[in-house]
């Protein structure tokens, strides 16, 4: 047998746990399968808890482990690195829990925050840089850690509460007005907050097309002249602030 | 061919995330650390923050996990590329990984698996470590795996592929003790013969780690302590090879570093026992 396909039965053996495919190892080889078996799933597993913590304090010990499982089972890792590992368990546990949307969005929380930790470094702009800006040309950049989706749930409330030790976390609920979850690093720590929909749809518009004036026409649409461009200025004040805004660029 | 790395001689640890304020705020008495640099090959943030304020003060090596130099697949060119920017940005003392396989068509085990000591894995070996040195721009070391597997057609041992691949690439060798015990026990081939076996003059680094009991088999799991047939292993390593840069590697269970200082105080002993006698 050569080496390729010594290596493609080991795979096939790692992902089954197929008897078939341990054979052609031999009769010895068959404690020292298990215990790379063993060893490939507890890794994922352990990953998996790693990643989601505060999904697995939500869902309680078993029934994350099966979720785990199953995740395994129908993602075989492919990255290098097995930091990326955890990215679609999302979809997993929208496969096993389809009503629960506050789970849905808390598993993205913990899988955006992650992702900014260790997102590419961009200093945040300060108020200072804004003397000379023409702001009919300005192109406003957002920080590359910054993540976005849509808020249906408390998602964030829980996630906050399961943060602290012993505490009681909200049941989950809808939002009676669906907004926007955004995640992002301020210098080395991750933060989240929920926005309002005007907000969100206003960050959306700046990831799609930086320029301020776009943004404007944007909010002046949504709001009308008088409090579109109002609500431009204090959200690019809020967002110098929270660090979200990297630099300004003429266009 | 790539020329092995220079020697450095010296007593380091692994830099694990539960002593990370313990490296930024004290002068914690090692002489280098090693890192996993899988943990360091991201975009930004706290990690490589942390990691550039532990080189101001230590020499790093930069230990892999993940190149899967045994993959008859080849290796992931993206994978060594951000490999080579981490050690441009850190200037390490070595860089290695390990003599094992993880990845084959497009899956990825992020395990150790073993490689089969035939002629045909030697040759894919040998070809992946020119590809991966000559990306890197320098040469590595590559480390013995604990193994719980032998493969029925091999036709070397392991420490005579070591040899040959290290003579046919220039690598040097980053000898794990505690694996040398794991696998001669798992295996029923004699530690010592493995010992003198592998080139000494190749010889860049030591591991020295604990491993556990399972049924009927050693698992290396690098949550216990060094046991005292491994410090009798390193004890004979260190007659065998001179002094070389020896740590402890602990990755599960961690200890305080205080406890971990200790054990490694036990590898200097040896260490500087021996070159008194020599």
């Amino acid at each position: 047998m050569n080496l390729a396909q010594w290596q493609n039965d080991f795979r096939q053996w790692l992902l089954t746990g197929n008897e078939d495919n341990a054979r052609v190892f031999g009769h010895c080889a068959t404690l020292g399968l298990d215990i790379y078996q063993n060893n490939y799933r507890t890794q994922l597993v352990r990953c998996l808890g790693v990643s989601y913590p505060t999904i697995a304090r939500w869902l309680g010990e078993d029934a994350f482990r099966e979720a785990a499982i199953t995740h395994i089972e129908t993602h075989p890792p492919r990255g290098w690195t097995l930091d990326t590992y955890g990215k679609d368990f999302e979809d997993t546990l929208s496969t096993l829990y389809p009503h629960n949307p506050d789970l849905h969005e808390l598993a993205w929380i913990e899988w955006a925050l992650s992702e900014a930790f260790v997102a590419t470094d961009a200093p945040a702009l300060s108020r200072d840089a804004l003397w000379n800006v023409d702001w009919e040309t300005a192109n406003l950049h957002l920080t590359p850690s910054l993540r976005l989706r849509t808020a249906t749930t408390n998602a964030d409330a829980i996630w906050q509460a399961l943060q602290e030790d012993n505490a009681r976390a909200p049941d989950g609920e809808m939002l009676d007005i669906p907004g926007g979850l955004i995640v992002w690093r301020r210098e080395y720590t991750s933060r989240l907050q929920r926005v309002d929909a005007v907000e969100y749809a206003a960050l959306r518009s700046l990831q799609d097309d930086p320029r301020f004036d776009t943004l404007c026409e944007h909010l002046v649409d949504r709001l009308g002249e008088e409090a579109g461009i109002a609500r431009a200025g204090t959200l690019l004040a809020d967002w110098l602030d929270a660090a979200l805004i990297t630099t300004i660029t003429p266009a | 061919m790539t020329t092995p790395p220079t020697t450095f001689s010296g007593y380091g640890l692994g830099l694990r995330r539960e002593h990370y304020r313990d490296f930024l705020d004290t002068d914690v008495p090692v002489d280098f650390v090693e890192v996993i640099s899988e943990n360091f090959m991201v975009d930004g943030g706290q990690p490589l923050h942390i990691l550039r304020q532990v080189r101001e003060r230590h020499p790093v090596i930069l230990h892999g996990v993940s190149m899967s130099i045994g993959s008859a697949d080849g290796l992931d060119r993206d994978y060594l590329l951000r490999l080579r920017a981490l050690a441009d940005a850190i200037d390490p003392l070595y860089v290695s990984d390990h003599l094992s396989w993880s990845r084959v068509a497009g899956f990825s085990s992020h395990d150790l698996l073993p490689v089969p000591y035939t002629e045909e894995a030697l040759d894919m070996v040998c070809h992946n470590i020119d590809m991966a040195q000559g990306i890197l721009d320098r040469a590595m070391l590559f480390e013995n795996p604990s193994s719980y597997v032998a493969f029925d057609g091999a036709t070397l041992h392991e420490w005579e592929f070591l040899a040959e691949m290290s003579k046919r690439t220039g690598c040097g060798l980053l000898l794990d003790v505690n694996n040398v015990y794991v696998s001669a026990s798992n295996h029923g081939f004699d530690a010592h013969a493995f010992l003198r076996g592998i080139p000494a003059e190749r010889v860049r680094q030591i591991h020295l780690a604990g491993h556990t009991q399972g049924p009927g088999i050693l698992i290396d799991t690098h949550d216990q302590p060094v046991c005292d047939d491994v410090w009798a292993l390193y004890a004979t390593a260190v007659d065998l090879l001179g002094p070389v840069a020896t740590m402890i590697e602990r990755d599960d269970d961690i200890p305080p570093l205080a406890d971990l200082l200790d054990e490694l105080a036990i590898a200097r002993g040896i260490g500087q026992r021996k070159q008194e006698a020599a």
